[in-house]
């Protein structure tokens, strides 16, 4: 295994020694299912699809995502383990990698755990269970742009509330460019390449597209471009700031 | 073998701050090098840019022929290095982290186990190696730290404090662990502690305001202190009279204090010209005049007053 690969397992086996698994897993499936079933009017819309599911996506990783993200690196920072990370013989990209994985992948394991919504619909009717799988692989892309948004602002800050803010507010941006609301405000007088610019700067435009059933390279592209940027951020201010 | 540590004009600032100044300086196996300095001194940066951590503002740092900047991953694999205060993952055991060092530094299987069960047993961590790490005692943290230092048998060791807030009992025993292993490797390593540097150093270095003052080994340091070579005579009050000034009367002596006198033994503390020696002047001196003598012993000299005056030198020694 690579070294990238020996810090990915121990970072992952961390959420699971400490109550970080639980109290997220249990908080994740128990939003997704209140956003879900009640905001979402579940059963009264009587369509057998997890449209209403996945909506809230955005809303529940804009808060979940930067509290799992924010012990990234200023954990690291505050016990001074950076110090015995780095003096290992150890890259910064492998180390950044690392932790990004593990992260990702955690979120992957509590979005597989929301499966029963799934067995639901499927129990309860005919969904195209297509869609639903280009769903989930968007979210999960979604949530994997959050969580680099998270690691490079966690690597400034030795503070976790900090990190956990900021994060917070940087995601805030990425949604909410895409959104019809603010989408309108900049329609009347916005010239139309200022307002493609704005809204494909957006997760909720690339995680709308990729959740109506068709994953577009670009759409893949953007995400993937997204995460590689912040996660190069991360090098470079950890580079910079690594002292503090 | 040749230098396994080659520093040259090493700086850092911070800000403002001169952290550390031009510290140039070679370590070959079998060295032990003691760094000494006041608190903010600058022995703490520069290990951070000998071990990799910090960038230097300039210099250069070389391990095993390695240049810390232009192939760090191989520089740091000839490295084991304890930081200041001894940072660990509080959720992990001792087994576990070791476990993922010992992985990062390429061990695997079988000759993993065994080099982590190895080092375990080196620094006594037996009884607690399944207990998370945030419960465990400063020393057992200390000695965890320890254990990652030197599990891959580096060939150079750079310990920031290593006996900092242990017991005697365990400063003991990292003291014997560290001169067990001085042989074979170069090691460098922090203390306030002067006695540390007496016990384990072959070579010490005071630092002061980023820059070395005095490099040499403890010996040649003792010899600095004004007290080097002082003699303490204790005379039985009552067979000798005058001994104040027929000592300060003897070739070779500057200065007589007479010390406390208690239960019929007066003391006397003979100070030398510097560089002289006086022991046998004194001897002789009391054996002509059947002074009853029940202590002749020779000083070598207090590292705390060198340290003090060469740290703080507006302050004269009193
Ligand atoms: N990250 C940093 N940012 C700014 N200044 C720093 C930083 N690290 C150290 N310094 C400054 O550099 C100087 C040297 O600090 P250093 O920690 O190397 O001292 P030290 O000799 O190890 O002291 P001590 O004996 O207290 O451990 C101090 O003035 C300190 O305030
Ligand atoms: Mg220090």
């Amino acid at each position: 295994m690579g070294r990238v690969g020996i810090i990915f397992k121990r970072e992952l086996a961390g959420y699971f020694v400490t109550p970080i698994a639980a109290v997220f897993i249990v908080i994740f499936l128990l939003l997704s299912g209140t956003f879900t079933f009640y905001l979402g009017s579940f059963f009264p819309r009587g369509q057998a699809d997890l449209l209403p599911f996945f909506n809230f996506h955005p809303w529940l990783y804009l808060i979940l995502i930067p509290a799992l993200a924010m012990r990234l690196w200023a954990e690291e920072r505050k016990e001074g383990t950076i110090e015995l990370l780095f003096t290992l013989p150890v890259t910064l990209w492998e180390a950044v990698l690392g932790k990004f994985l593990a992260a990702w992948c955690f979120t992957a394991i509590a979005l597989a755990l929301t499966f029963p919504i799934w067995i639901t619909v499927n129990v309860l009717g005919e969904p195209d269970n297509g869609v639903i799988v280009a769903s989930y692989f968007g979210s999960l892309l979604m949530a994997g742009g959050f969580l680099a948004i998270g690691s490079c602002i966690s690597a400034v800050t030795k503070n976790q509330v900090i990190a956990f803010v900021l994060s917070v507010v940087v995601c805030l941006g990425f949604v909410l460019s895409g959104f019809p609301m603010v989408l309108d405000f900049f329609s009347p007088w916005a010239p139309d390449f200022l307002l493609q610019a704005i809204s494909s700067f957006s997760f909720f435009t690339h995680f709308t597209a990729i959740s109506k059933g068709i994953i577009d390279l670009r759409d893949l592209v953007y995400f993937l471009s997204v995460m590689a940027f912040w996660l190069f951020a991360t090098t470079l201010l950890l580079e910079w700031k690594k002292a503090e | 073998m040749g230098n396994m540590v080659e520093i040259r004009r090493l700086r850092k600032v911070f800000g403002s701050i001169v952290a550390v100044d031009s510290v140039s300086f070679t370590l070959s196996q079998g060295e032990v090098l003691g760094f000494l300095g006041p608190n903010g001194a600058g022995k703490s940066t520069t290990m951070k840019m000998i071990t990799g951590f910090l960038t230097p503002t300039g210099g250069t740092v070389k391990v095993n022929g390695y240049d810390i900047q232009d192939q760090p991953i191989e520089a740091k694999r000839g490295i084991g290095y304890l930081p200041e205060g001894a940072p660990l993952y509080p959720d992990m055991t001792p087994q576990s982290f070791l476990g993922f060092v010992a992985e990062m530094r390429g061990f695997r299987g079988e000759a993993l186990r065994q080099r982590v069960a190895d080092t375990v047993k080196k620094v006594n961590l037996g009884s607690v190696v399944h207990q998370r790490i945030e419960t465990l005692s400063k020393g057992f943290k200390r000695r965890v730290g320890l254990a990652q230092a030197i599990l891959h048998d580096p060939p150079v060791l750079v310990l920031d404090e290593p006996t900092d807030g242990l017991d005697p009992n365990q400063k003991h025993e990292v003291r014997t662990l560290i001169k067990a292993m001085a042989q074979e490797k170069a090691i460098i390593l922090s203390t306030h502690i002067l006695e540390e540097v007496q016990a384990v150093c072959t070579r010490a270095m005071i630092i002061a305001k980023g820059k070395v003052i005095t490099d040499g080994t403890p010996a040649e340091l003792e010899a600095r202190s004004p007290s080097h070579n002082a003699v303490t005579v204790r005379v039985k009050t009552g067979t000798a009279t005058g001994v104040l000034e027929i000592l300060q009367g003897l070739p070779g002596v500057k200065r007589v204090e007479a010390l406390e006198e208690e239960e019929g033994i007066q003391g006397f503390r003979v100070i030398p010209v510097k560089g002289q020696s006086i022991l046998a002047v004194i001897s002789r001196c009391s054996r002509d005049r059947n002074w009853e003598v029940v202590e002749l012993s020779v000083d070598r000299g207090q590292l705390d007053e060198v340290f003090r005056s060469l740290t703080m030198p507006d302050q004269a020694l009193t």
